[in-house]
């Protein structure tokens, strides 16, 4: 499957994925919009990590093996068997993070507003999720084989 | 049984009715999920039956919790979706108890008298709470808290202004007891050892979840047990109070008992089936019978950090045991990659991760690194010989993930361990190599240097 790979090599930690992120997440899917309007304010999924001058875009990784499905104790976090997207049913999460504690990337995070766990869901609504489509540099690539990208 | 031909000298009894199928789970929660799914991936149609005394679709045991808080309803607690046995042609047996399983002949015996014989068989029969035998327990009101229908039984049985005394302070006595301050009950735990989750918490972490006990005002009672339930005046026959060993008395209208579960084994007691403290099982999941396998809370599975087997009754090592299981019973060849002790809960809103060995009491070739506690946060993590065997994290607990991956991996963490604690912990902390391995990026590309 086709998954977002990082380029840590050009990336140069600008956000804007995040921003992008945010607001394809969000009720208006305006940038102005959404911070002031939605309640509560949209959270991105990708989130980018720097150290000293490195900088890498870190969101889920949509494993083959997702330990975060695995471990759920709702079944609120589930694996498309016909795409292999991983994604959360928000309605069935009551808020106990275990795929938190069990996912190596870091890549979900909480709403403590609405006590729920929010992931990358490789924005089913586009083509290409928003936060490659708006990368200004390029840093991420969306594509079958990471080691190549 | 086949007839026997022949003179009868007795009226033949009627035939038993004999159920085939080729894949038979006992237990209907996690562990069979997992090994339904893992099944289906790989044989499409092999009749796949799954038996439990629960009457129930399968549902999340966990949310049991918030079913008795009154914040969901049991619809909201289906663990698959409503077509999920349909869509994997399960046939579902629910509502029936195994009684007995024939090894030799293969064949499970139902409590209405019917049989299903099988070709591979998992049992994933889970935990059965533990009850103390002490006088009064069979008292009206006194509780465990595991199934739908425990909670079914207290929502009926309690008023919302009831006095409960939860006895164990671990994680079903923490999950039991916000569920009854949320239904209204006023509740006094009582604890054996001298702290509340003594065994996933250091002392540090135990006393930040006290106070969030003190906070809600549940009466915390340590270094105490219950040795006897009294009747109520007028009503012997229900709960009126507990007596503690030190002769103090608490007056209650309901005690729960949660002081945890054992592997229910009662299906292979006399059998062929090695048992310890639980199944036991190989890296395959299988038993010390060929083609019978178990997992989940029933099974003595591999720990990756202690190297051994060991009974841990967690969801997510029941799933995984349940998914390797399921792969080895289709024939295609899996390894259980181990489990360890972690949770994740919720403590009267402080969030509480922990795993592995968390407080290793002689400190001897341990090495403990920690943040200072705060009201809201703390985080300590376990080093032996340069990688990660244990860890807490209380309050921010996003880190904890990437952390755990490495105590998996057994990654040697030395060259970065003072960042493990960092607020800004991250894959960016890594090392190059291994972060781009993670990400799965492949090796970074050399440095063009342009000449001047």
């Amino acid at each position: 499957m086709k998954r977002v790979y990082p380029k840590e090599e050009v990336c140069m930690g600008c956000h804007l994925c995040e921003v992008h992120c945010a607001v394809q997440h969000s009720a208006s899917r305006d940038v102005l919009k959404a911070f002031t309007r939605d309640s509560p304010p949209p959270l991105p999924r990708i989130r980018v990590q720097e150290n000293g001058r490195m900088f890498v875009a870190v969101q889920c990784r949509h494993c083959p093996e997702p330990l975060c499905v695995y471990a759920c104790l709702t079944g609120a976090m589930q694996q498309d068997p016909l795409t292999g997207t991983v994604s959360l049913d928000p309605q069935r999460c009551i808020g106990c993070w275990t795929c938190i504690l069990v996912c190596p990337y870091g890549a979900i995070r909480r709403d403590l507003e609405r006590h729920i766990a929010v992931k990358c869901d490789l924005c089913p609504d586009l083509e290409v999720p928003a936060c490659v489509v708006n990368c200004p540099n390029e840093a991420l690539v969306f594509t079958e084989d990471g080691a190549g990208a | 049984m086949p007839r026997r031909s022949g003179k009868q000298t007795k009226a033949a009894k009627p035939e038993a009715e004999v159920l085939k199928t080729k894949y038979l789970i006992v237990g209907n929660s996690v562990g069979a999920v997992g090994a339904v799914e893992a099944i289906r991936q790989i044989d499409r149609s092999g009749p796949l039956t799954v038996l439990s005394d629960e009457p129930h679709f399968t549902y999340s045991r966990p949310m049991i919790a918030e079913y008795l808080a009154g914040e969901c309803s049991l619809e909201h607690m289906l663990y698959r979706p409503p077509d999920f046995y349909e869509r994997n042609r399960v046939q579902a047996v629910l509502g029936c108890k195994a009684v007995g399983i024939d090894f030799q002949a293969r064949l499970v015996e139902l409590d209405d008298g019917r049989k299903i014989a099988w070709r591979k068989l998992l049992l994933a029969t889970g935990g059965t709470p533990i009850v103390p035998r002490m006088e009064g327990v069979d008292r009206k009101n006194v509780f465990t808290f595991t199934t739908i229908a425990d909670a079914e039984k207290m929502k009926r049985a309690l008023p919302a202004g009831a006095t409960v005394v939860v006895i164990g302070g671990g994680l079903i006595g923490i999950s039991v007891t916000q569920a009854l301050v949320k239904y209204g009950a006023k509740v006094i735990v009582v604890e054996l050892m001298d702290r509340l989750l003594s065994t996933m918490l250091d002392p540090e972490g135990s006393h930040l979840a006290e106070e969030r006990f003190h906070a809600a005002s549940v009466q915390l009672v340590t270094g105490q047990t219950v040795s006897r339930i009294i009747g109520q005046a007028g009503d012997e026959t229900r709960v009126g109070g507990v007596i503690l060993q030190d002769g103090r008395s608490i007056s209650c209208d309901a005690v729960v008992v949660a002081i945890g579960v054992v592997p229910r084994t009662e299906l292979v007691k006399d059998s062929p089936v090695a048992v310890n403290r639980g199944i036991i099982v190989d890296r395959r999941m299988q038993t010390s019978v060929r083609d019978v396998y178990a997992c989940g809370d029933v099974a003595e599975a591999f720990d990756f950090v202690q190297k051994a087997d060991r009974v841990i009754p967690v969801w997510p090592n029941a799933y995984i045991g349940g998914r390797v299981a399921g792969q080895n019973m289709a024939d295609v060849r899996a390894k259980y990659p181990g489990g360890t002790a972690m949770n994740s809960l919720n403590c009267f809103g402080l969030s509480v991760v922990s795993a592995g060995l968390v407080d290793p009491g002689d400190t001897e070739g341990y090495e403990i690194l920690s943040t200072p506690p705060t009201a809201t946060s703390y985080g300590k993590i376990v080093l032996k010989k340069g990688r990660v065997v244990g860890m807490i994290f209380l309050g921010d607990i996003e880190r904890s993930g990437v952390v755990f991956g490495l105590m998996k991996d057994s990654v040697n963490v030395s060259g970065f361990k003072e960042a493990l604690l960092r607020r800004d912990f991250g894959l960016s902390a890594l090392p190059d190599q291994l972060r781009r391995q993670l990400l799965g990026v492949g090796p970074a590309p050399e440095k063009v240097v342009v000449a001047e």
